[in-house]
């Protein structure tokens, strides 16, 4: 056992408070995070105390109640989260029921489901909780029993007292536990001492899962409801014009059209507020059927929107440039802008004179499309605007960072906002940006009843708010002895720079320069399951294969040398990840995977690691290719994300990322022409399936003491590389261009 | 143009009234309030609305109210009374989901694969899951459930 390092009991406090019916409720407050979120872009969480009352319920029939503050969205925080609380408050995790926080910035802080930052955060947060928990049970049964605290032992939520032979469940004090201070000293455990923490535990909603209970936003409904959608411009850059909605009104079932506008014209864009389109027609009806024909028979006319600016916080602008835009067009725009100067964002040593001074270099340009998130759940939200309140059944990923936006769209107090949490079918940055909930709640008001908005898949796939396209160009300076002596990395995109100029291999090289370029479009992108990162790894651990073998280096070797200099010499003071890590992950795949071992001689295999999200991830993987058909054979994962709270889920997680990445990367593009998107749905864009799917993924976690890291995101970024590296071995050919597969010819 | 209908759906006759077109997908969720058949892509393409129709899995969102007289349907919630089909019972016994939505989808696939080829080999799995798309990518684990659940039973 150790006392807690945190500044909980100087900055932070518990609070107790009694259930009726006897039992007992405790909860924590704490200083809430103020540090950037690294894939969310510039996000500063305000820091504000916040009183919470409600992450344990411990009745007196002994029952336990935990509750999980995060919205899920399929990465098990409903199980993890728990798990941190039980671990500490030492309860047997089979009688503790799990259930979704709704969103409550009282109750529970940092409701927030992105970033790869739930358990990370939680850590040492929620094992507080449940350790005061547990000891002032300990002190409430020390005074019933008139015995020192120090003679009694907890277990499977029953206080014992060995000596006498007394035990009583927790149930039996929590009422009187309930009734004492919170202690100041809260001990954790040391991490040698969890009994639950790092044991496989299965997902608490599985049950329900299999059973299609209605679990989330798209299914909810109550008495009264309506269902809705919205009409939208048919491409990027086009908006409303005029309207005829007669033939629609008559359709049956249909109870009003009209239109809405997301956003005022002078709204201050936060960073979530992203929207396709602002002024949409909203068809509100009986049934989904109902609304789906009327649609259909709305005459709407369009127009090509003009230039815009868009007022953001801090007083930044940004360009929304009219036309319509195409996929054709943006790749000659970024190769145009590739022999422009861009803006220098780190540079080590000379590069310049090392460049001119090469006798070889190598330059190889890297691209990638838009991709649409495909949420298996397609966007939705339940509203009910009643006076000035709003209520909400909402899968929203971060609820806390909407409702200054909604404060300001509907002119209502915050206090008049309530959200339920929906579990979301599928998130993946896609509902970070709720603006699908402020034109929820202005149809309910403009229709006056409840009402469901449902977007259809097409709406989804063709109005999305899309990873962006990028382009990134590596050049790499070698001597006459094929000795690395220079890299040169500029890169850019539609609408931003995919660059962390300060990543690897920046910190390993005594010649390095970044610079970066952005396009402006009308084409909303926003997070996608480690944005920037996503492509940064593709294009980086693509470049350093194909200069290892100019090198004859073996791949896996050539990248520890570089994190070796790192790690012993670093150049620059600004280097964002830990070498030591990072050859970890890598040392481990290489072993796991057997690499360079000769019973694997004949496989055709690529390898890839990156850095991302505070964790690390190597992949190996193994493939054949048979004219356009690609068949994964095997996946071997290497993570480093610290101490693993539930190898089970974080397997899960490790597995679809690979599945997830490896479909990206062979299928994933979202086009457009005239701004209209190519795909419209599954039938077009074309999602990995199961015959796709590798055939065995190992899974390898780094063990070590280190508190958790992000485990979400990481493991996605490197396969892409770990593919094209593989198809490499297996043709003979390098890609360069995303997605690989339609580069096969049949 | 609306009708009465009269649907048998878990063993029980439901009298519905609605437009002759509207998909059973829709009639299910929207009229029947029986939200375990999913809406994933209503062209048929994702199979997050799989539902037996007489023992086979068919999409619902391509099946329209008027074709169904004297079709026996089966959706998620009739597949076993207390979540304790043999499919069932491997999804959670693997911890199969992630998100979850596309998997009631994914499970009336599945036990209509193992009421036809009870022994299925891997390719078999394959080709006859191919219709059912899960974005969180728990393919691996499917499969390995479906042979956990073929062994069982």
């Amino acid at each position: 056992m150790k006392k807690t390092e945190t500044n909980y009991s100087r900055r932070s406090f518990l609070k107790v408070s009694s259930l009726s019916g006897g039992g007992m409720m405790l909860g924590i407050s704490w200083f809430a995070s103020a540090k950037p979120v690294e894939s969310l872009g510039e996000l500063n969480i305000e820091p504000v105390w916040q009183e919470v009352t409600s992450f344990i319920k411990i009745a007196s029939d002994n029952s336990i109640k935990i509750f999980s503050p995060n919205p899920e969205f399929g990465q098990n925080v409903m199980t993890s989260l728990p798990m941190l609380i039980a671990e500490e408050l030492d309860v047997d995790w089979k009688q503790v029921e799990v259930e979704q926080g709704n969103y409550d910035n009282k109750a529970f802080p940092r409701q927030f489901t992105g970033g790869s930052q739930g358990v990370r955060m939680a850590w040492k947060q929620l094992r507080t909780v449940g350790a005061a928990a547990r000891q002032m049970i300990l002190t409430a049964a020390s005074q019933a029993w008139n015995l020192p605290v120090s003679e009694l032992t907890t277990s499977n939520g029953l206080v014992t007292h060995a000596f006498s032979g007394k035990s009583e469940s927790y149930g039996t004090f929590a009422e009187a536990a309930s009734k004492l201070p919170v202690p100041k000293d809260i001990v954790l455990k040391g991490n040698q001492s969890f009994r639950l923490l790092g044991t496989p535990q299965k997902n608490v909603v599985g049950p329900k899962i299999v059973q299609g209970k209605p679990l989330f936003g798209l299914d909810y409904r109550e008495a009264g409801m309506l269902y809705a959608m919205t009409e939208r411009p048919p491409a990027f850059g086009m908006q409303l014009k005029s309207f005829d909605v007669t033939a629609a009104k008559k359709m049956p079932g249909i109870v009003d059209i009209f239109t809405i506008k997301v956003y005022n014209d002078d709204h201050k864009f936060a960073g979530f507020d992203t929207r396709s389109f602002n002024e949409v027609i909203a068809v509100v009806g009986k049934s989904t059927w109902d609304v789906m024909n009327a649609r259909k028979k709305i005459k709407a006319v369009w127009e090509v929107a003009p230039e815009r600016k868009e007022a953001g916080q801090n007083n930044r602008e940004t360009l929304i440039p009219s036309g319509l835009e195409s996929t054709k067009k943006h790749y000659a725009q970024m190769l145009e802008m590739d022999k422009k100067p861009g803006r220098i964002e780190r540079k080590d040593g000379d590069p310049e004179k090392a460049f001119a001074e090469a006798k070889h270099v190598i330059e190889r340009t890297f691209t990638a499309p838009f991709l649409a998130h495909n949420i298996m759940e397609p966007t939705n939200t339940f509203a009910h605007f009643v006076g000035d309140k709003v209520r909400f059944v909402a899968p929203i990923q971060i609820p806390e960072m909407m409702v200054p936006s909604m404060v300001a769209r509907l002119g209502i107090p915050k206090e008049n906002i309530s959200i339920e949490l929906a579990r979301m079918g599928g998130g993946f940055g896609r509902r970070a940006y709720g603006h699908y909930m402020i034109e929820a709640a202005l149809i309910s008001k403009q229709a006056n009843a409840p009402i469901k908005l449902i977007y259809t898949r097409e709406d989804d796939v063709s109005g999305g708010i899309y990873r962006p396209s990028y382009q990134l160009t590596y050049r790499a300076a070698f001597d006459e002895n094929k000795r690395l002596t220079a890299m040169h990395i500029k890169g850019g995109g539609v609408p931003e720079s995919p660059l962390h100029a300060n990543r690897f291999p920046a910190g390993a090289l005594d010649n390095y320069l970044a610079e970066s370029w952005a396009i402006p479009s009308n084409i909303t992108i926003g997070a996608f399951r480690a944005p920037r990162s996503n492509f940064n790894a593709a294009a980086e651990q693509s470049f350093l294969d194909e200069i290892s073998e100019y090198m004859g280096k073996d791949p896996i070797a050539f990248r520890l040398e570089l994190l070796q200099r790192a790690k012993d010499n670093p150049v620059g003071k600004t280097n964002d990840y830990d070498a030591s890590r990072y050859m970890g992950v890598l040392e481990l795949v290489r072993d796991k995977s057997g690499w360079g071992k000769p019973e694997n001689a004949g496989k055709k295999r690529g390898v890839s690691a990156y850095f991302c999200h505070n964790s690390y991830a190597a992949q190996v993987i193994d493939l054949q290719v048979k004219g356009d058909q690609v068949t994964v054979d095997q996946v071997t994962t290497a993570l480093d994300c610290g101490v693993v709270v539930n190898p089970e889920g974080a397997k899960n997680m490790a597995e679809g990322a690979a599945i997830d990445g490896i479909g990206n990367a062979l299928f994933g593009q979202l086009t457009l022409t005239d701004g209209k998107t190519d795909q419209k749905n599954f039938d077009t864009y074309r999602m990995i399936r199961h015959n796709e799917a590798p055939k065995k993924i190992d899974v390898h976690f780094v063990k070590n003491e280190i508190d958790p890291t992000g485990l979400g995101e990481p493991p996605f970024p490197p396969v892409f590389a770990a593919v094209a590296n593989a198809l490499y071995k297996a043709t003979g050919k390098r890609f360069y261009q995303q997605p690989f597969q339609p580069q096969l010819k049949s | 143009m609306i009708k009465k209908y009269f649907v048998r759906i878990n063993k029980k006759v439901h009298q519905v009234e609605a437009d002759e077109n509207m998909p059973l997908l829709w009639v299910l969720r929207d009229i029947l309030g029986m939200e375990g058949t999913k809406y994933g892509c209503g062209v048929g393409s994702c199979g997050a609305c799989t539902v037996h129709l007489n023992g086979s899995a068919v999409r619902s969102c391509q099946l329209p109210i008027s074709a169904l007289a004297g079709m026996e349907i089966t959706t998620i919630e009739g597949l076993s009374a207390k979540g304790d089909h043999p499919v069932q019972k491997a999804w959670l016994d693997v911890d199969v989901a992630q998100c979850g939505y596309c998997q009631s989808g994914q499970i009336m696939s599945a036990a209509a694969l193992l009421k036809s080829t009870p022994n299925p080999t891997e390719e078999d799995i394959e080709n006859f899951m191919t219709g059912n798309i899960c974005r969180c990518g728990t393919y691996t684990r499917i499969k390995k459930a479906i042979q956990q659940a073929a062994a069982k039973s």
